[in-house]
This record gives structure tokens, sequence and C-alpha cells, in this order.
């Protein structure tokens, strides 16, 4: 198991458009994911579970992979939060 | 519960009006009852079947929601299909649905129990967000949930009604506004909601007229009664007698008539018989409203509120997005004038930040909010100016309530202004500048303010609301909430005399300056501009091209030494019934 800490640079934070890039790269690997939020965790892979969160600008996230490709996984996902979603 | 005989007397309740028009009509009480759960234990050698049961729930829910979304794509913007897309993710979301197998086959219960058992706990978490994003959200989970369990228990959605109505619930979900006007509705009425819900932003989208916030119309309605809804002023009247139909059908009249005349009047300046011209310019809200603005000719936006830029967004909009918007405005109305009002919320309105006040509207709101977010307020201000490059937008700021908010939005201004000369991006370096004025200590200061700006924009609502200490939307004192009261006609006077001394243009975008029954005073005050909401231009316009400028200042001058509101209103409604005998007042 890996796990890495993350912070949301965009805007919009968590909302669905973001979430849904996510949730949609998440499944791409078929680690198990986890997201842990102010000690709620959720399946990353959800995007319900996603949007519960209500992770806003600025929120810290830990990401959890377990499991077949964990590495490339977390890489990915850092990769993405990194990028702002790509938000313009 | 509709066995009770209809009651004959005439009801009249008072909501938000949402989206305009005047419809007339029978009432259809659209009930959404929560649905009613049990928790059941199956057997094994039920599972299968049960899953399946589920199975194809999720299935027809789909398929509703897919037509719901292709629907909605075609009669409204994209924007408002944002709602639908969110609800068939939910819908789609695999974890969340292979939970719910794997708990019906090993806790061996029901479908239903588990589906609103699972999806409520997510539901649940999001309602007591602190972001108000999320917990709007909570309203699409809830609604995806409700129409699984309805599918589940092989219920139809309403969707089809009888004839024409007037559709009256507790509150409408975005899908049930959608679908439901597939149908002949004539207009929506609910207990529910404000000028940013669902059914108010849906319902403009679609023309139909709609009041929302009415509280306690859908216990009070019954099917099938008669009911006039006034979306212009928010009235409601429930078994109205025959002499308020004809009322109200003289009003829509009124309005079908002033649209057909307005090719004439279209082209003709806001300019008294004695040849004083005033502009005549519009409040808007919402892009959609462009069209039917620029038909009403009118002389410029008076009033754009940035704000709506942000309901039921999920995010603050970029910069990008806001220079989009108001370059659309501004090349729209070319080369008409648009005046941008920077963002005022806090108080009653949006923000997920916002905490409960006690006081709002004495809170964080308007310029304070945007001065406390510096970054915030640089961006839309960078996106005015660059929307400024072909010279006819100018920009307002509000709630101003000292000079120093002022110098520190100026400076803001400026730096703005530097950041965009060095990126070498076009703007009107001249941009002209007001501030509204709709604190009373504003209006106290106003000459002073006339020194720092090119403009003051008279905000009656609030100004009113804080001058008579009076929350009009508290129906205990919202009497005492007047506009006629000497008190403030004569702070009116105040603001307008002291700004044109210093050589500064006033003008009023508060509701009175649409107000046909103050027209005569505020021409007579000498106010220069009078902003008002599209509706009412017509009608304002003939007012002012059927006085003389002389005649209207006589008037204002004898206004302005009686001493009670009684007094004033007596003494502007004789007057309008002589001079215009087919203007409907208030």
């Amino acid at each position: 198991m890996i796990q890495c800490e993350v912070t949301i640079k965009n805007r919009a934070g968590l909302h669905t458009r973001p979430a849904a890039l996510l949730v949609k790269l998440a499944a791409k690997y078929k680690a198990e994911f986890f997201i842990e939020k102010d000690g709620i965790e959720i399946n990353g892979k959800s995007i319900i579970g996603v949007m519960t969160l209500a992770a806003e600008q600025g929120s810290k996230l830990l990401l959890r992979f377990s499991g077949e490709g964990e590495e490339e996984a977390c890489q990915a996902l850092v990769d993405l939060f990194g990028r702002g979603f790509d938000e313009k | 519960m509709k066995t009770e005989s209809p009651h004959n007397e005439e009801t009249v309740l008072k909501g938000i009006p949402a989206s305009p028009g005047i419809a007339i009509g029978p009432v259809f009480v659209f009930l959404r009852h929560a649905p009613v759960i049990e928790e059941r234990s199956i057997l094994t050698e039920e599972v299968e079947r049960e899953l399946g049961r589920l199975e194809q729930a999720i299935a027809r829910s789909h398929k509703e929601l897919r037509k719901i979304l292709e629907f909605a794509e075609k009669k409204l913007g994209e924007d408002k299909v944002k709602i639908f897309e969110a609800q068939l993710m939910f819908l789609e979301d695999a974890v969340l649905f292979d939970a719910i197998y794997a708990r019906i086959r090993s806790e061996l219960k029901n479908p239903e129990f588990v589906v609103h058992d699972e999806i409520g706990k997510y539901h649940r978490i999001m309602l007591a967000s602190k972001d108000e994003y999320t917990r709007e959200r909570a309203n699409d989970v809830e609604d995806v949930r409700n129409r699984i369990l309805r599918n589940l228990q092989e219920q139809r959605a309403i969707s089809r009604l009888e004839g024409s109505s007037v559709i009256v619930s507790q509150n409408l979900t975005a899908s049930d506004t959608v679908i439901l006007s597939r149908n002949e509705v004539l207009g929506y009425a609910t207990d529910l909601g404000g000028i940013t819900s669902h059914t108010a932003l849906l319902s403009r989208a679609l023309k139909i007229p709609a009041v929302v916030g009415l509280k306690t119309i859908s216990h009070t309605a019954r099917d099938a009664e008669r009911v006039v809804l006034d979306g212009y002023s928010g009235v409601v009247v429930l078994s109205p007698t025959e002499e308020t139909v004809k009322r109200y059908e003289a009003k829509r009249a009124s309005y079908h008539e002033f649209e057909a005349r307005l090719t004439g009047l279209r082209d003709l300046p806001a300019e008294t018989l004695d040849h004083h011209r005033v502009e005549l310019s519009v409040n808007v809200e919402f892009e959609q409203e462009l069209e039917f603005i620029k038909l009403q000719g009118a002389d410029g936006i008076g009033l754009y509120r940035s704000e709506y830029l942000i309901v039921g967004k999920e995010v603050f909009p970029s910069e990008e997005e806001q220079f989009n918007q108001y370059k659309l405005l501004a090349e729209t109305m070319y080369p008409k004038r648009v005046i941008i009002r920077t963002f005022d919320i806090g108080g009653d309105k949006m923000m997920a930040e916002s905490a409960k006040e006690n006081n709002p509207f004495l809170g964080w709101r308007g310029i304070r909010v945007m001065l406390d977010k510096p970054d915030l307020f640089l961006e839309q201000l960078r996106a005015i100016l660059r929307a400024s490059a072909r010279k006819n937008v100018a920009l307002m700021f509000p709630m101003i309530s000292n000079l120093k908010e002022v110098r520190r939005a100026r400076k803001l201004l400026d730096e703005a202004k530097h950041q965009l000369r060095k990126e070498g991006i076009p703007y009107d370096s001249r941009i002209k500048v007001g501030v509204m004025v709709e604190v009373p200590s504003a209006a106290v200061i106003a000459e002073d303010l006339a020194e720092e700006v090119d403009f003051l924009s008279i905000g009656t609502n609030d100004l009113i609301q804080y001058l008579l200490a009076v929350d009009r939307g508290n129906d205990v004192v919202s009497s005492l909430y007047q506009e006629f009261n000497p008190a403030v006609v004569r702070f009116l006077r105040r603001i307008i005399d002291r700004g044109k001394k210093k050589g500064v243009w006033v003008g009023m975008c508060g509701e009175m300056a649409g107000d046909p029954l103050a027209t005569i005073l505020l021409l007579g005050l000498g106010l220069d501009e009078f902003s008002v909401v599209p509706n009412m231009l017509p009608e304002i316009k003939k007012i002012i091209r059927g006085v003389k400028y002389s005649e209207a200042q006589k008037i204002a001058r004898h206004v302005l030494k009686m001493k009670t509101e009684d007094e004033i209103k007596a003494h502007l409604k004789s007057m309008m019934k002589k001079k215009f005998p087919d203007i409907p007042i208030g």
C-alpha cells in the first residue's frame, strides 16, 4: 500500500466536473483507491463518495492505493491534482 | 384530502416574483410524497428476483433521466443541463450500486430499504456540509434516490396533466419543473424557494410565469380551484372574484398591448414635452433578457447584477468567464452603455463561505466582502476593464457606506489598469466609475462621494429599508416600508441635489425607478437616469413623454411640502388618474 497527501489547487474544489475526472481516471487502474479527509474515508472510485467530501480549494486529502498498479495509479492521480484538474 | 369544498373566498398571497407574466387558470396541486419505505427480510431464493427488480428500476430511472436531459438540452441553456448530468453520474456510480447489491445479498433485506439506507448515508453527510454547493447537490442525490424508489414501487412519474393549469407545489425539483413544462403549464407557484431556486431559474428560461416563496400555498390551494398568478409582482390570488380576474386580464392585456405598441415607442427618446431628456435604461440579471431589451429600445443597461453569474454555479467565475459575459453585454448593447455593478454578495445571497449572520443586511455584504477578497475583486475589475475596450462600459460599487471604501476600491481598479497596461491588453482608461447610494450614511455624504466618482445610482430597495428601519420581507412590519414616506422623498431630493451640484449625474436603479406612480415625482426632483425592470420600460417612457419637465418640478415641490405618505400617494394617484387613465397603478 502507498499513500500520499495532496492539496486541492483548483478553485472549484472537488465539485462535479473535477470529481468526475478523478473517478474516471481512478477507474483505469486495478488498485483499490481511498481518499481520506478530516477523518472521513471514501472510495475514490465513487462519484457520490467523492462529492460528499465537499473538498474545497486549499483542502488537504490523503490518497491511499493498494494492489496491482498502485504506483502508477498514485502517480497519475497526484498529477491530476497537480494540474488543478486542467481547470481553465 | 380533496373532499372539502373549495373555499370560495378570495385569498391573496404574496410571494417572490420569480418569472414574469400573468397566468389565470385552474390549480393543479403537485404533491411529492416522500416515499414510504418498509424494511422487509427476503428469503435466499428471492435474492436474484429482488436484484433483478432493482436492476430494472435503475434502468428505468436511467431512461427517465436521459429523456429529461435530452428535453432540457433542447429547451434550456447548457448551464442548466448540468444539474441532470450530475444526477446521471450518481446513477452510474458502480461503487455505490455494488455496495447496495452486496448488502441485499448479505443482509437479505428488500432493495427499497437498502437503497434508501445506503444512499441516505451520503445524503445526510452532504446535507450537513458547510459547503453550500454540496448541500445543493444533496437535493440532487435525494432526487435520484426517490426516482429509483418510485421505479422500484413501479409508480409512474406524474408528467402528463389534463388540460392547462397552474402548478402548485411545496417545492419543485429541477426535473419536475422541466418535465411538467412539456404540458401546457400556465404558471408555477411554490411554498419554498427564492429568486435563485431551481424553479425560478428554470421557469425564467422556459418563459413560464412563476411565483416562489409563498410559504403555505400548497396547503391552501385546492385542485381545480381558480387562481391568478402575477409573476411581475409576486401576488397570487386563490378563488379570485370576477372583478379580480377582470383586473388581471386587463393587466395582462395592457402588457400585450404595450408590447404591440413598443415598436412605435421604441425608437423615441425618453424626453418630456418641453424637451428635457433623461436616460431610460434597464436592470439586467441574465443574458437571456438581452433580446427582449433590444426590442424595447432601452438607452442602455443601468444595472447589470454581476452576482447572478454566481447563481447556480459551482465555482466563483474565472476572469475569463466573467470577461466573456461582460463582453457579450457590451457588444450586444453597443454603442449604448452598460453599467456593471461589482458582485453584491453576502447578505441573503449565496456563497458557500457566508456563515450565518444574525443580521445579514447589516453584515458582511457588497463592497465589504470584495474589499476583504482583493484577489477575487481584482479579477472582476480586470474582466470589466477588458470588456470596456470599446468605451461603452461603466462600473459601480454596491453598499458603499463611507469614502474610504470608495478610495480602496478605486485603488484596486488602478492596480487592475496598471496590470493590463503592462500586459498590453486594451481597456478604456477613462472608464466611468460610480457608486450605489443605498446606505443612509452614503446619502448623507453624497456630495463627498460625488467628488470622487463620475455618477451616483440610488438603490431604493435597501435605502428605504435602512432609512425606515423596516425589513420588507417581514410581514409584520412590511406595511411600514413606504416608497412615498416624506423622509424618503426628502432624502432622495438631497442625494440628487448634492450630486448634481458637484457635476455628476444621478440615477436610480431600485424598484422605485420602475414604479409609474413615482415617475413624475422623480423626474421633477431632477433624476437624470431611470434604470427599470425591462417590463416596465414602455410605461415609464410613456409617462415621461407625456408631461412637461416644468410641471413635474412643480409637482415635486408641492410633494416635498407634504407630511404623510398617505397625502403624497393620494396626490400622485389622482394626478396620474387624470393624466394617464390607461396606466395601471399598483
